[in-house]
């Protein structure tokens, strides 16, 4: 594994794409320390900012705060790279594949458009989870992200493929404009959820913070099957999925009639 | 070769190479999900007059299924990818679909697939969507008690068909029990099937015949009631013949059946037990029968 701490606590935001485990493969390993990031407005060499400790294995573990690092595994293919804290903006963001462990919660951003891998948070997570940057008509396109605490808002922005499944709360706008894909929320579901989505599905294991946008039409009552394989694989994942959970019966919403009106929201009914 | 005293005929079972998959079939109850399996098995026994060979392996237990429902697994064999993919929309479509209820999961992994779901989802008529969970692509197709879940692609593996034994006793009833015996031991090996009625085939054929728009006809040679007509195969006491045939998912399952059921079959009434083949010319496959028998219980023959 190789193991980078901070050499000290940031006092500026760092830009840190070059974390990611393709980086440190046992070939590359000696160029790493003299990979570029950004130190607030200065750019300097990686070991300048980390102490970087290695022993061939492939496993990349950052281990400290880095909630002012940005950019943690951004784009990255392959591999396993673990936080041992928090993670700042952007973690993952247009990831293709590999694996991301964040023992703590991570900042706004995390796997924005990401197009596939796995992202695990075991705390929080900050706004725009898998969504779309400004401008951009595609959030996430594939791959997994779990968050075992609350999500801010706007999480599955725009999302086209994928699932996020979040263990707690869920803010805002989940699943807004979504195309396909799915979000299932085990806590409380936001206000506003799939606000504006074509197609893509949401899940409320756990009830309505607030009562969905006029723009969804329900459906009818009923048992989807394809939950239970994704139940399941929740299940696999560790989320507190139950027998009730199992059973049923989900109320089905569909919307939103001011886009093309076949996203859905299904909602668990407590019986 | 004698075994708890029925002769073993030095002979071998002629099988041949096909291509298998398994369907594993849920539904809220095992009872429906049964009613779904042998709808899509049915009229399934043989390659040449039903497309394909199909038959029920057994049920599945709710924590092994994709859904945590009750299920139960089909085998479905053809001769070839086209005439497999084709056997299985179709039978799918119809047999399973339509059936309250139910969802349909490909039983089998590997990089040979067929799509089912991807082309039975046009039932949905635009209202159909896909999810992909776990790196399998699921259609759900709406249907009036809910939503119909198939998988997109079914995986298939190279097979073998055709593995068979005969048993030759000195009576119908003795005949009869003894492939009954058999059957039942039989269905319990995994990965095979025996795709005739009740397991049990009466009518074993033979090659050609004397008409040329019948390519398969009576076999001759083991029917009782022509033994002074032609050049007949039983001894002077025997009655009755019943044929065991199974079709496997490997050639191991196939050879694991056969032991089961020779050893099941041979019983008293049982006077010989033997094989179908060709001259070993046709198939790709040879079980020979003795060597069967001496196995260890649980070799592996591939």
């Amino acid at each position: 594994m190789t193991l980078i701490r901070p050499r000290f606590a940031f006092e500026a935001p760092v830009e840190a794409e070059v974390l990611v485990p393709e980086h440190f493969a046992p070939t590359s390993l000696a160029k790493a320390g003299r990979l570029r990031v950004a130190y607030g407005r200065q750019s300097c060499p990686l070991e300048e900012l980390f102490e970087i400790e290695a022993d061939g294995e492939e496993a990349l573990i950052l281990e400290g705060d880095f909630s002012r690092v940005k950019k943690i595994g951004r784009a990255m293919t392959e591999g396993l790279l673990i936080v041992r804290g928090n993670a700042g903006m952007h973690l993952g963001s247009s990831m293709a594949g590999g694996t991301i462990r964040v023992e703590g919660k991570v900042d706004a951003w995390a796997g924005a458009m990401m197009r596939g891998g796995t992202i695990e948070i075991a705390g929080s997570a900050g706004p725009y989870l898998a969504g779309a940057y400004p401008g951009e008509l595609k959030g996430m396109m594939g791959g997994t992200v779990l968050v075992r605490g609350d999500v801010a808002l706007r999480a599955g922005e725009r999302m086209r493929r994928g699932i996020i499944a979040i263990g707690g709360r869920a803010g805002e706008f989940a699943g807004s404009h979504a195309v396909a894909g799915t979000v299932v929320v085990f806590g409380l579901l936001g206000g506003r959820a799939g606000a504006g989505s074509k197609r893509g599905t949401v899940v409320a294991l756990g009830g309505l913070d607030e009562e969905l946008l006029p723009t969804f039409c329900q459906g009818g009552l009923y048992r989807p099957l394809f939950l239970m394989p994704l139940l399941r694989f929740l299940a696999d994942c560790g989320f507190p999925v139950t027998h009730a959970h199992r059973q049923g019966p989900y109320r089905r919403w569909t919307g939103d009639v001011t886009s093309l009106g076949k996203g859905e929201i299904l909602v668990h009914e407590k019986l | 070769m004698l075994f708890r005293g029925v002769e073993i005929e030095r002979t071998y079972a002629e099988a041949f190479k096909m291509w298998g998959t398994r369907l594993v079939i849920t539904a809220e109850t095992e009872g429906w999900a049964q009613v779904a399996a042998e709808a899509a098995s049915g009229f399934a026994i043989s390659v040449i007059g039903c497309g394909c060979e199909a038959g029920i392996e057994g049920p599945v237990p709710p924590e092994k299924t994709p859904d945590g429902r009750p299920g139960v697994a089909v085998l479905l064999f053809a001769s070839s990818r086209k005439d497999l993919e084709k056997q299985l929309v179709g039978r799918v479509g119809q047999g399973i679909m339509t059936c309250a209820t139910t969802a349909c999961f490909s039983g089998l992994d590997g990089d040979e697939t067929v799509p089912v779901g991807g082309k039975l989802r046009y039932f949905g008529d635009g209202h159909q969507g896909s999810k992909v969970i776990d790196g399998r692509r699921y259609w759900r197709i709406p249907v009036m008690d809910g939503e119909f879940l198939v998988e997109d692609r079914f995986a298939m593996q190279r097979s073998v068909g055709g593995g068979n034994f005969l048993i030759l006793a000195d009576s119908a009833a003795a005949a009869l029990e003894a492939a009954q015996s058999a059957v039942t031991a039989m269905r319990s090996v995994k990965g095979t099937i025996l795709p005739f009625p009740g397991g049990v085939v009466r009518s074993g054929s033979k090659v050609g015949s004397r008409y040329k728009f019948l390519s398969a006809s009576t076999n001759s040679a083991y029917c009782p009631s022509l033994r002074s007509l032609v050049d007949s195969e039983l001894p002077p006491e025997v009655q009755a013949v019943y044929e065991i045939v199974i079709d496997g998912l490997d050639e191991a399952a196939v050879a694991r059946a056969m032991k089961v059921g020779i050893e099941a079959a041979a019983r008293p009434g049982v006077v010989r037990i033997s094989a179908g083949n060709y001259g070993g010319s046709l198939g790709q496959f040879q079980f020979h029968l003795q060597e069967i028998l001496s196995e260890e219980e649980g070799g592996d023959r591939s």
